[in-house]
């Protein structure tokens, strides 16, 4: 009889500075784990992300008690103090040829730290609340999608045959589609839709923050449901599967148990990522008045109401603008930093 | 080479198809949406609803209200616009697809330009502060929404810096035909192609930079180095042209996208009267028949790119020449 020496994984990734000593005898999770908390620059990141999803959710409070004004009413008589003096919040000319409205510019105290706009509402507070539905929606519908991927991915992969056949051509339907062009289809049917969406018992208003959330999910699913539904047929014809089969495990089992653990990573790599591109999918379609409907606010929304105002009042456009930037950019940082804990490039072999 | 085009044309006739028949029926079947409704006006009668539902063909069965559309479409090519009967839909994007075109292959060039460079100078100088700088550079630039980068552009080069000397040129938002004025086309451009370069230049520069790394651990390079060939022949014959293979497939596709109508919210924000500003008026006025040409020409030129790509990628790789 021949025999049988098990081997560990003849070669190992070490991160940059790693021993084998540190890995050795440990989880790949826990390796990863402890490699992302000791990446500065993807802890950086995430604490970013943090300060904004806090101050974000903390609008309301920054609106009642720091800035004292109602961000969803208009305010176009109101009035401010600056300097000692009352100012209107929105004055009369200033427009082409001193004709028309200008709201008021940044303060930058509390009340109207950011100034107006044209209908006298507090531009910081809308930030804010705007962050707050922008994040809602990204996060909301990155997660959708990665589930929605997850479960087709994981049912097309292990069952295959005309299951597969079926929702990948689907899949491969959406993914022909340019992205944006798809995103503005669905939510214009749906936003034309008088009184709502009636889907069986559920019922959406056309205000409702489920729209472009469920919209934003959908046209991503692709993206995530093809290296993942890859990754499950090769996880498929592993020894371990097969030896889960020989004991007798059911599908279910092998789906949750011996699958679902080997492909959950490319997912967790990709889920920052995908906040990341539905966070400016949702700016992009509230810019162009398709996403979050007033009188919600979003970043993308905020811009917009902006746009009108760009030469005189630059700031109502540029704000939300930098706090897009800023998630972005922040959830960027960590995506890198998981991809790199969960699969660091530098190939090391470990032979002691 | 033929067969492989034989192939691929019926694969672009059936995604033709059933895109077209997936936006027919989201347009149709959608309970609750009804463009007839949108086209009778304010508050029409019932008794209007029906006559304009009979004017544009609309109490007909499905599959013929298809039909019919296809065959303006493409037959007698005089499909007009439900909301302006002047508008046909064929002429409307003959005379839109040169604004997106001069748009988005300006903007191509340089981005593939600022990409590679970017790419090579992140992995020459790796170790150095110049790559993590670079690196940041790219990572801001994926992280822009196109259109804020836009106005943050047209408000320092429209109005907040325009009299300085630096921006004096720069004319007002709009289009001119490289037909009428080829100077002032391209200055009008310039900003637009700016703005819809940098998202893919910082993309592209990280992929680039990702594969070079990977590559130069590869055993042909090695063994290219070890025949005494400078870095910089080994740097560009070797490290640069693999890596150019996944760029180039990017490339195509984004590109294609682009061209398809992708690049709509760069058009809507400096007033270029593009393919993709069309799609987006045509789709938010309901307006069918403009988006169904829309939507056969985007993917038409997307599936050409595709096509494209491949056999692009068949040149630069041996390994993948189609059988």
């Amino acid at each position: 009889m021949a025999e049988f020496a098990f081997e560990p994984e003849p070669e190992v990734r070490l991160a940059p500075g790693e021993t084998v000593k540190e890995i050795s005898g440990r989880s790949p999770w826990r390796i990863a784990g402890r490699r992302l908390v000791r990446d500065r620059v993807a802890m950086a990141g995430i604490v970013l992300f943090l300060v904004i999803v806090i101050i974000s959710f903390l609008a309301p409070v920054y609106s009642k008690h720091i800035a004292h004004t109602d961000p969803f009413n208009s305010n176009i008589s109101g009035t401010t103090v600056v300097d000692g003096k009352t100012v209107d919040v929105v004055q009369q000319g200033g427009g082409g040829l001193g004709l028309g409205e200008t709201p008021i510019g940044p303060t930058w105290h509390s009340n109207y730290f950011l100034g107006a706009d044209n209908q006298g509402r507090d531009v910081a507070a809308r930030v804010l609340y705007g962050g707050r539905a922008s994040l809602l929606i990204g996060v909301g519908s990155a997660l959708i999608c990665c589930l929605l991927a997850l479960v087709f991915a994981l049912l097309a992969g292990f069952f295959r045959g005309w299951f597969d056949t079926i929702v990948s051509r689907v899949m491969d339907l959406i993914w022909a589609f340019p992205v944006y062009l798809l995103a503005i289809t669905i939510a214009t049917v749906l936003l034309t839709t008088p009184g709502g969406v009636k889907l069986w018992f559920i019922h959406i208003q056309a205000t409702s923050l489920w729209i472009p959330t469920l919209v934003i999910a959908l046209i991503y699913v692709p993206y995530v449901y093809r290296p993942v539904r890859g990754q499950v047929l090769a996880t498929r014809e592993k020894e371990y599967v097969e030896a889960s089969v020989s004991q007798g495990a059911s599908n279910l089992r092998l789906m949750f148990s011996e699958i679902l653990p080997n492909v959950s990573s490319t997912v967790i790599v990709m889920f920052p990522l995908m906040i990341a591109t539905t966070v400016l999918t949702e700016a992009a379609l509230s810019f162009l008045s398709i996403g979050v409907q007033p009188p919600k606010a979003s970043w993308g929304t905020v811009i917009q109401d902006g746009q009108g105002l760009l030469y005189t009042r630059p700031w109502v456009a540029i704000a939300p603008g930098i706090m897009i930037v800023l998630t972005v950019l922040s959830l960027n940082i960590l995506g890198d930093g998981i991809r790199d804990a969960l699969d660091p490039r530098a190939k090391v072999r470990v032979r002691e | 080479m033929l067969a492989f085009i034989i192939r691929r044309l019926i694969g672009l006739v059936a995604v033709l198809f059933t895109i077209t028949v997936v936006v027919f029926l989201l347009f149709f079947a959608t309970p609750g949406v009804d463009p007839s409704a949108r086209l009778a006006g304010r508050n029409p009668s019932p008794e209007t609803v029906a006559a304009v539902k009979h004017e544009f063909g609309l109490d007909r069965p499905l599959p013929v209200r298809y039909a019919l559309m296809m065959k303006r479409l493409f037959i007698s090519r005089d499909l007009v616009s439900y909301g302006n009967q002047a508008l046909e839909v064929v002429p409307a994007i003959l005379s839109a697809a040169p604004v997106t075109f001069s748009l988005v292959f300006g903007a191509a060039i340089l981005w593939v330009i600022g990409a590679v460079a970017m790419g090579m100078l992140a992995v020459t100088f790796k170790g150095s502060f110049v790559d993590p700088l670079l690196m940041i550079l790219a990572l801001i630039g994926i992280s822009m929404p196109v259109f804020w980068l836009g106005e943050v552009l047209n408000l320092i080069t429209q109005d907040r810096l325009h009299d300085t000397i630096f921006f004096r040129w720069v004319p007002p938002l709009g289009y001119v035909p490289f037909t009428q004025d080829p100077w002032q086309w391209f200055l009008h451009l310039i900003i637009p192609w700016i703005t819809l370069s940098i998202l893919y230049i910082g993309f592209y520069a990280r992929v680039l930079r990702a594969n070079m790394l990977d590559i130069q651990n590869e055993d042909y390079v090695r063994t290219a180095k070890a025949k005494g060939l400078a870095p910089k022949q080994v740097l560009v014959r070797h490290v640069l042209r693999n890596s150019m293979i996944t760029f180039v497939s990017l490339f195509g596709l984004d590109f294609g996208v682009l061209v398809g109508g992708g690049a709509l919210l760069t058009e809507v924000v400096f007033n270029l009267p593009g393919v993709g500003r069309l799609t987006y008026n045509a789709l938010t006025q309901l307006d069918l028949p403009v988006i169904m040409a829309t939507v056969i020409y985007g993917a038409f030129f997307i599936s050409i790119l595709s096509a494209i790509v491949d056999i692009l990628y068949a040149r630069l790789d041996p390994r993948i020449r189609p059988a």
